[in-house]
């Protein structure tokens, strides 16, 4: 099963950056009605405009492999990047998850979030992966509101 | 004296009516389906029906004069018959509703219509409002829980539950206290989804009969499982889908005693329903049409009156029997396996065939996609009953649910590839 690729399997075992830390500009709670994944996830941004930079990534997930890992991914390649950069990145990997196995993933993008391309062909597993994601958008818009 | 399990040549006949049952999935395993709790599969014998119905009869029924017309709407009623009498019950106690969830909602949108001065109904038991108290419990499935929920929201009215045990059985230690003259409504499942546990449906209507409050039984899980008919139960109201029992998907229906569909306000309103109709107001058709707004699901009935048959030629005990071995030997195959958590009742005592389970440390997700690699389908997720995963302390769990034509091979199926899981996730297990 192409699915549970070693690497995702250490991110679920050992989450990168785990737990939720101070300070922070937004915190957001967003679940995964079907299943009951629930992930808690806190940015803190520093600068405005081109200069926004993406300082910690926190979050406490409570879920399957799939978006534990997905969660652990996001802390790892987003931290310390500026927002541009997290943006462009979560794109990334919204294409590659929604793209039914068309789109491989950008590596230079999302680094380890390529481990995390075979959930493209497992529909009912996509929205495990985008959880955090989700949570982190909502979480920055909210965070760049409280420092405009 | 108890009634036999299926045998292997009748299961390997039943089997042969199910044309999915011989598909493969997931690059050539065979289908072992059992999340039949969550839908169960069609026999030729339903879909032939179906058919039969569009190819020969198709009509809008209990409209119109020519000849499809008068034999759609016969065999719209005629199906109502079959499917009354699969319940023990007449045929006008039977509302067609498009699934359980919506005969539920009928019921408690009965309720606040009544409180709001709706029509169609005579006296004052179908009303709530601020003092009233609606009781459910926290093992229903959402279908029985929300419906209630709005309910007391929109009348005033307050919503209690009846706890669950850890081992997954109602909690009755405080029923008097929760069970009293101000409980208009008791709404319950028969059968948990999740759990399999069968509920004590005889001695609380007897008690909520006692304070006068009016029993709403999900049967959902019963029915197609196991004999039911609604004057040993005693309830009230009694709600079950068809798609759940080899039937089609489209049909759920609503049983009640017949004075009190006599005295519930109506619910959805249009065509069909009506007695006359003026511009300044209508009044309504006696029950069960005044319930069955639009045109009728004429062909989902008469679907669901053949899987009535299928299931009566059967046998509802001898189904039961046939769940109830299976149901065994999973527990006893998920006990051999201490990295296993069964949720709910660990013995066949009152309980039906469907089986929830934790592998601590693994989320039921991924056990369910492990499973589902060597074709194996179950349910995963809190199968909608959220608040009952969250009283014992499950995030979420995977849960096999069985049906007649399940064979003890796909129980073993399950287990093996169960077996893969801890090794997958790194568990530290001794196997």
């Amino acid at each position: 099963m192409d699915l549970y690729q070693e690497l995702i399997l250490e991110h679920y075992k050992r989450p990168v950056r785990a737990g939720l830390r101070d300070p922070f500009e937004a915190e957001v709670h967003h679940v995964n009605p079907t299943c009951g994944d629930e992930v808690t996830l806190r940015v803190h941004v520093t600068g405005t405009g081109d200069e926004a930079v993406v300082e910690d990534v926190s979050y406490d997930a409570m879920g399957c492999s799939i978006s534990v890992a997905s969660a652990s991914i996001l802390a790892e390649e987003i931290t310390g990047e500026s927002v541009a950069h997290a943006r462009k990145t979560f794109e990334a990997m919204r294409s590659m998850l929604t793209s039914k196995g068309e789109d491989p993933g950008d590596e230079e993008l999302i680094g380890d979030g390529v481990a995390l391309s075979g959930v493209a062909k497992y529909p009912a597993r996509v929205k495990c992966a985008l959880l955090s994601w989700m949570a982190f958008t909502d979480a920055l818009h909210q965070a760049e509101g409280a420092n405009a | 004296m108890a009634a036999a399990p299926l045998s292997d040549e009748e299961l390997a006949r039943i089997r042969a009516d199910f044309p999915i049952l011989s598909r493969t999935v997931r690059g050539g395993h065979p289908l072992v389906y059992l999340d039949s709790g969550a839908t169960s599969h069609k026999p030729r014998q339903v879909l032939d029906a179906e058919r039969g119905f569009y190819e020969r009869t198709n009509a809008a029924v209990h409209r119109g004069a020519h000849q499809l017309s008068e034999e759609g709407t016969d065999a719209y009623e005629t199906a109502r018959a079959t499917i009354a009498a699969f319940i023990g019950a007449r045929a006008d106690e039977v509302v067609f509703t498009r699934n359980a969830t919506e005969a539920i909602n009928l019921v408690a949108y009965a309720f606040t219509n009544g409180a709001h001065g709706g029509g169609g109904g005579r006296g004052d038991r179908f009303t709530l409002g601020p003092g009233d108290e609606v009781l459910v419990t926290e093992m229903e499935h959402h279908a029985n829980l929300i419906p209630w929920q709005e309910a007391c929201r929109r009348t005033g009215a307050t919503l209690r539950w009846v706890p669950v045990t850890p081992d997954g059985r109602l909690d009755l230690t405080d029923l008097d206290r929760l069970l009293t003259e101000r409980t208009k409504v008791f709404a319950f499942t028969h059968v948990s989804n999740v759990l399999g546990t069968l509920n004590p449906v005889r001695e609380l209507t007897e008690r909520a009969h006692a304070v006068g409050a009016l029993v709403v039984l999900d049967a959902c899980q019963s029915v197609p499982h196991l004999p039911v008919a609604v004057d040993d139960l005693g309830v009230d109201f009694l709600a079950f889908s068809g798609h759940k029992m080899f039937g089609p998907l489209g049909i759920g229906v609503l049983w009640a005693r017949p004075e009190l569909l006599d005295e519930m306000p109506v619910f959805l309103t249009g065509g069909s329903m009506i007695e006359t109709v003026t511009m300044e107001g209508s009044t309504y058709a006696p029950a069960p049409q005044k319930f069955e707004a639009g045109v009728p699901v004429a062909a989902q009935a008469v679907g669901l009156a053949a899987a009535c048959d299928y299931l009566t030629a059967l046998g509802l005990d001898r189904v039961h029997a046939h769940e109830q071995a299976l149901t065994q030997r999973l527990l006893e195959g998920l006990a051999a396996r201490p990295w296993v958590r069964v949720l709910g009742p660990d013995g066949l005592r009152e309980r039906g065939g469907a089986v929830a389970f934790v592998v601590d440390g693994v989320h039921a997700h991924d056990v369910g996609q492990v499973l589902d690699d060597r074709g194996v389908a179950v349910r995963v997720g809190h199968h909608c009953a959220w608040p009952l995963h969250r009283a014992l302390k499950a995030q979420a769990s995977t849960r096999a649910s069985f049906a007649a034509y399940s064979t003890s091979a796909e129980v073993d199926a399950l287990l093996e590839a169960l077996d893969r899981v801890p090794a997958m996730f790194g568990l530290e297990v001794a196997v």
